[in-house]
């Protein structure tokens, strides 16, 4: 069902990151089943590509992987153990979700740091600075995130990869919605330094032209309706 | 831990920093609303003196259930909650702060408020006293049984009714003995009892409240 074949990368990590591993997987969102049977490994050092229709549980996946739903069926692990007792999980994981998570009466250093105290991430002000001028979003940097457009904000929201220095997995619904193609760029580049220093990935996108410049696997759930 | 409560606590104390008409409209409300009995009832001293601790009270009380239906709603809105609940940090931790912020923002100046309200219903100062140290008391309470209230009517409609339906009777024991210890004050007992027992069921809100909250908001994302 995916690609199984060992990822010899994986191994060559002194202290490697666990494998997000789902098993067997279903989703039902009120009576309508959206996906069963679904097998999924994200492994150190890879990218994983979630694609499918609108409405056919993407959204719902992110959530059962990030813990923060229970599925019908199967099981999410982190390596041993399930997602939602899995130890070092909640460090290690930073899920960007469509919702940007900033405040509208905080200004975006503010908002960026507070994401980066409560999740126990360096947030010293010249971190969150130089997270910012990652995202290009530097000069913005103490405007009140409700003055910022759509593409700003998911700039802004998105800076808090560029606070992440250690091996972790991220898992981002539609990271690309809203960027432009500098945007874009920035993103890709961050993901792939992530890639590289051996972390691991899980995203959806619609747009495919987003993903071109990464070394991905796709995943297509429209298989499993 | 004690950096994430602090980090919550700080943010919501910014945002309403941010907001300050907003943040003050509860105790606006508690102070028309104690306002209006004089009105209603009648301007005999005597009368009023003798509700005037529990008229103070029931205001307080609304305005602190009025206030805590928003608690976890915008939070909830705009992801911030999910990166909360996510965070790796206790749920019990976030729900404190929150808790307290609200205290912070709503409680105290109720409690600030109450000498004034008190002089404006003719109270004595020694209940006035007593007044203003059951409030210090009774409004965190408020504060935590409220958030609890207000993270299990998260994502439903018309959840600001359904909160005051559940989270009132949780609240009346803090009520009884609130307004009794003024009570006690004026009919020359100690209001010590009465004070104990405030005390009593704050640790035990504050003990168990935070728990029921984040368990709450947790089924509440799903």
């Amino acid at each position: 069902m995916f690609p199984t074949a060992p990822v010899p990368a994986a191994s060559s990590y002194a202290a490697g990151l666990p494998t997000l591993t789902a098993t067997d997987l279903a989703c039902r969102r009120g009576n309508r089943l959206l996906f069963s049977g679904v097998n999924l490994a994200v492994r150190a050092g890879q990218a994983t590509w979630l694609r499918g229709a609108n409405g056919r549980g993407k959204t719902s996946l992110l959530r059962l992987a990030a813990g923060l739903a229970v599925p019908d069926s199967g099981q999410v692990t982190w390596g041993e153990a399930p997602v939602r007792r899995a130890p070092g999980y909640a460090q290690q994981l930073v899920f960007v979700a469509h919702t940007n998570a900033l405040k509208d009466d905080l200004t975006v250093t503010e908002s960026l740091r507070f994401l980066a105290l409560i999740c126990g991430r360096n947030s010293k002000l010249e971190s969150v600075h130089a997270a910012l001028q990652a995202v290009d979003m530097y000069s913005r940097r103490d405007a009140l995130v409700r003055t910022l457009s759509q593409g700003q904000r998911r700039r802004a929201s998105l800076a808090r990869l560029a606070l992440e220095h250690t091996k972790s997995i991220w898992i981002l619904d539609e990271p690309f919605d809203a960027l432009d193609d500098d945007g874009v760029q920035r993103i890709n580049k961050l993901i792939s330094a992530h890639l590289a220093r051996g972390g691991s990935a899980l995203l959806t996108s619609h747009q495919a032209s987003s993903t071109a410049g990464l070394n991905m696997t796709e995943f297509d759930l429209d298989r499993f309706a | 831990m004690s950096s994430a409560f602090s980090a919550v606590y700080v943010r919501d104390l910014r945002l309403a920093l941010r907001r300050r008409v907003e943040a003050l409209l509860p105790a606006i409300f508690f102070v028309v609303a104690v306002s209006l009995f004089p009105l209603g009832v009648g301007p005999e001293p005597q009368t009023l003196r003798e509700i005037a601790a529990g008229i103070v009270w029931v205001c307080a009380l609304l305005a602190s259930m009025l206030s805590v239906t928003s608690l976890y709603a915008g939070d909830h809105l705009d992801g911030s909650l999910e990166q909360m609940m996510l965070s790796g940090q206790p749920g019990f931790v976030i729900a404190s702060a929150k808790a307290a912020a609200h205290w912070t923002v709503t409680g105290a100046p109720l409690v600030l408020a109450a000498p004034l309200i008190g002089l404006l219903l003719d109270m004595s100062s020694a209940a006035l006293a007593t007044l203003v140290v059951s409030l210090l008391l009774g409004t965190p309470i408020l504060s935590l049984l409220g958030g609890m209230g207000a993270a299990l009517t998260l994502g439903l409609r018309s959840a600001g009714v359904l909160l005051i339906l559940l989270i009132l009777p949780l609240t009346i024991p803090a009520l009884i003995f609130g307004a009794g210890a003024v009570g006690a004050v004026d009919s020359g007992l100690s209001s010590a009892g009465h004070f104990s027992l405030l005390g009593a069921l704050l640790i035990l809100t504050a003990l168990t409240a935070p728990m029921a909250t984040a368990l709450a908001l947790r089924i509440a994302l799903e």
